[in-house]
């Protein structure tokens, strides 16, 4: 940032921002006195944790705030023009032209059932004068700035022809097309895997640069605020407790929420251990595959290959990573691990015993042996049963009385570092990262041998995700379990893995100790994944 | 990594920004509901205290009183032979029954075939249903059976059966039910292909729970919000076909005083006395509106979707 891109005036002031949350919410404001600017060319980063408000902070910008969150107090000051109750004529005259919107999720953001172009050209029919050639010449050009290939071919698509990186370019295009000062981008790049967010991140920053704009971005990653932030905004349940230049936040954080933030991010850098390798193999796969076909009764036969040829061991006592993208395979080999699905061929010996085809009766012996814990907290358990009743629900199915079982829960309780009057109520009164536990204590109740984590603390908030990860790291410990932890995020495998399978394209890649895949890693599309991390050049453990 | 210490402190944890009042507040609160179900209630109430809001014997009739305007004084005749001085509130129709009584055991009827139609089509329905969810192979044939119901009109269907049955509560129950059953099967099918597919059944499989217990413990359960609200309007067709049914004459057989009978009876007089339709109709469309309020509002607070629409 130049010294006097910082002495411009703001293209964004927000003075004193309340809002209001309705009657019955856990607090009474949804934000509370928020005061940060945006100037010409800077990227401000405002992050928080799920519930800090930052969000609505976006929408109360934009006026898109729902009635029932009200603003109560403050300003919202765009060139020096208040809008914080302007009426929505003058909220439509700014939309696109001064101000616009990126959103998370590509897909959503677009309807599906019109042509991209024509998506685009809205904006432009909308606000401008232009003819309907001028308008095709100037989307096609603005779709070449997003570097999106073919613009011919893309004008005409429709948004599910395209990938979601492609989608999301043109969400920016339609942000950027009338050149507006303020672009506003709402955590643009979650929804999208590692190497496509690299590419959208190094997007934004150009166009930015080019553009010269002002640019508030939303986010809950650190590793993305590293990469791309001028200066970071830190919130906490509606509090703005830290602004910063983006070094000074990232590594001589002041307040203590923000410190407890960057140090829960996991690094980079594995963790050294000394995996034990003597261990008896708890689980092999050979040659494990599953293939979908999908077969209409004329034409070819289209045939998708979501996991071929996976060889992995694991020893008791060890930790197996398993990394990759979205439609990497990744989940498929741990559905077919705990037979959720058939897989099409190879073995998968739990003990030594091939359980890939066995029959469902047959396999309900070995169903205790390996146990799964889902990554969504929110549906992984049954609404309308009781905690207690999920946790003892396997142990019953088992023989074991009801006595017996109640008490093993009470125990898994405390282990877990819950409390047991937790058993009595509903999932719907814990917190994600609580369910979470809860679903590993259901796991746990079934004694296994082995722990299936399925992107088990992916959903979870960067505070909480570090406590789950270290509850699953004791856990293993101390019962001595094998665990297949599948995951996309590279610094949580580096925290919690002895040994790493990368995967792309349903095969395994990369396969090795945890050293030796994240410190020298031999496969090309390993290391673009380790150049895809964002942040990867900031060492969070080392904030003072 | 985080310290132990900050293991304990889960108050770093926030749930969603807005809290969510449970299920049942959220029905308690809705307009549409409380209308709806006190209507109801009143209802209810009439149909049980029938006998003690001022009516008579529905069936009694005396040739001396007939064609009464509402309000109308006038006698009627008991089973014994006595004559008795009574006020036809609503009138009187072309035997001289009184219409007040009449509508208000007609009551009686209408809420009887309503609840049991929702009853029997529910019951069927997600039997069926659960059938075509789960087992693969019973999908198809079961789900074209239904396509081939729903091809038929809902009245034709009815008519045919109680014409092969003769009129009776039941006979018309179930002739009424059986046009719905389709739409419940579907729905219910659709329910459980969805919630099958959810992280808690696949780890009750994964916990060694048998396929029927993880029918009625995991699945059945969650269905019970949108069948509820399904129940709501096959009980207000219900009433509402009943009463088709017997206006047309092939419902329940004419003696027994139902709403649809009493406007039967009551068309061919209708120029000279529509009080005879136009007291009945009325309770008719109330009923079916206060049932359909209360359906939609269940519907409005019980889906998640409208619900988090703060």
């Amino acid at each position: 940032m130049t010294e006097a891109v910082s002495r411009s005036a703001p293209i964004l002031e927000v003075r004193d921002l309340t809002i209001a949350l309705p009657h019955g919410s856990d607090r009474a404001t949804a934000v509370q006195k928020v005061s940060f600017s945006v100037s010409r060319g800077e990227i401000l980063c405002l992050v928080g944790e799920s519930g800090s408000g930052k969000s609505v902070i976006a929408q109360g910008v934009m006026g898109l705030l729902p009635k029932s969150l009200p603003v109560t107090g403050g300003q919202v000051l765009l060139h020096g023009e208040d809008i914080t109750h302007a009426p929505l004529s003058r909220l439509r005259e700014l939309r696109a032209t001064r101000m616009s919107m990126i959103f998370q999720e590509p897909m959503t953001a677009l309807n599906p059932v019109m042509r991209c172009g024509a998506q685009i050209d809205e904006v432009l029919r909308e606000h401008t004068k232009l003819k309907p050639a001028e308008r095709r010449a100037k989307i096609l050009a603005t779709i070449r700035e997003v570097s999106l290939p073919e613009p011919e071919r893309i004008f005409a698509s429709y948004p599910h022809q395209l990938s979601g990186g492609q989608r999301q370019r043109i969400v920016i295009a339609m942000a950027l097309i009338l050149d507006p000062a303020l672009v506003i981008a709402d955590e643009p790049t979650t929804a999208l895997d590692v190497t496509t967010q690299a590419k959208i991140l190094r997007l934004i920053r150009d166009l930015q640069r080019r553009h010269g704009s002002g640019v508030l971005f939303i986010t809950h990653d650190f590793g993305v605020v590293a990469e791309i932030a001028d200066r970071v905004a830190v919130l906490r349940l509606g509090d703005l407790v830290e602004l910063g230049p983006r070094d000074e936040v990232l590594k001589q954080p002041r307040h203590d929420y923000t410190k407890m933030l960057i140090h829960a991010v996991p690094n980079l850098t594995p963790v050294h251990r000394t995996p034990n390798n003597d261990g008896p193999v708890v689980l092999a796969t050979k040659g494990l595959a599953k293939t979908y076909t999908d077969g209409s009764w004329f034409g070819p036969r289209r045939e998708v290959h979501a996991a071929a040829d996976v060889n992995l061991v694991l020893r008791r006592g060890q930790t197996l990573g398993i990394v990759g993208e979205s439609g990497s395979g990744k989940s498929t080999v741990a559905r077919c691990v705990v037979r959720l699905i058939d897989p099409s061929a190879g073995r998968i010996e739990i003990d030594g015993e091939d359980i890939a085809t066995l029959p469902a009766a047959r396999l309900r012996p070995l169903r205790r042996r390996v146990q799964i814990v889902f990554q969504d907290p929110y549906r992984s358990l049954n609404p309308r049963r009781r905690v207690g009743d999920a946790i003892i629900e396997g142990p019953l199915n088992y023989g074991l009385s009801r006595a017996d079982a109640v008490e093993r829960a009470r125990g898994l309780m405390a282990l877990v570092r819950m409390d047991a009057s937790a058993l009595e109520r509903y999932p719907h009164q814990f917190s994600g990262g609580q369910r979470q536990r809860i679903c590993i204590a259901r796991a746990l109740a079934m004694e296994p041998e082995l722990l299936i984590a399925d992107e088990a603390v992916s959903a979870l908030d960067v505070s909480v995700q570090a406590q789950v990860l270290e509850l699953l790291e004791e856990i293993r410990g101390r019962l001595d379990l094998a665990m297949l932890f599948i995951t996309h995020d590279l610094r949580v495998a580096a925290q919690i893995c002895d040994h790493v399978a990368v995967m792309s394209k349903g095969r395994v890649v990369e396969y090795g100790s945890a050293a030796q895949v994240f410190g020298d890693p031999q496969h090309e599309y390993t290391r673009a994944l380790f150049d895809a991390a964002p942040g990867r050049g900031f060492d969070f453990s080392k904030a003072a | 990594m985080a310290n132990s210490t900050e293991f304990d402190s889960l108050s770093t944890e926030s749930a969603t920004v807005v809290a969510q009042p449970s299920a049942l507040a959220r029905v308690r609160a809705n307009v549409s509901v409380r209308i709806g179900s006190s209507v109801l209630l009143a209802l209810v109430l009439v149909a049980l205290l029938a006998p003690w809001l001022g009516t008579v014997d529905p069936t009694l009739f005396d040739p001396a009183s007939r064609d009464l305007l509402p309000g109308g004084q006038g006698e009627i005749t008991t089973l014994e032979g006595d004559s008795i001085k009574h006020t036809f509130l609503m009138g009187s129709d072309g035997y001289g029954r009184d219409i007040y009584s009449r509508v208000v055991y007609g009551t009686r009827v209408s809420l009887i075939v309503g609840v049991c139609t929702a009853l029997v089509a529910l019951a069927f329905g997600i039997a069926l249903g659960l059938c075509a969810g789960t087992l693969r192979r019973l999908d198809g044939p079961l789900m074209r059976v239904m396509d081939g119901v729903m091809a038929i009109p809902a009245i034709l269907i009815a008519i045919a059966l109680v014409a092969i049955w003769r009129g009776s509560l039941p006979t018309v129950v179930i002739a009424i039910a059986i046009p719905e059953i389709p739409r419940v099967t579907r729905l219910v099918r659709s329910l459980v292909l969805t919630i099958r597919e959810e992280p808690y059944v696949e780890a009750a499989i994964s916990l060694g729970t048998p396929t029927w217990k993880i029918m009625l413990r995991h699945i059945l359960p969650n269905t019970v919000a949108p069948l509820v609200v399904q129940g709501t309007f096959i009980c207000a067709s219900g009433i509402l076909v009943e009463a088709i049914l017997s206006f047309l004459g092939v419902g329940l057989p004419p003696d027994i005083a139902t709403w649809g009978n009493v406007m039967a009876e009551g068309r061919a007089q209708f120029n000279e006395f529509p009080h005879n339709i136009f007291f009945p109709g009325i309770f008719l469309a109330v009923t079916v509106l206060a049932v359909n309020m209360l359906g939609d509002g269940l519907r409005d607070s019980l889906d998640p979707k409208m619900a988090k629409r703060v």
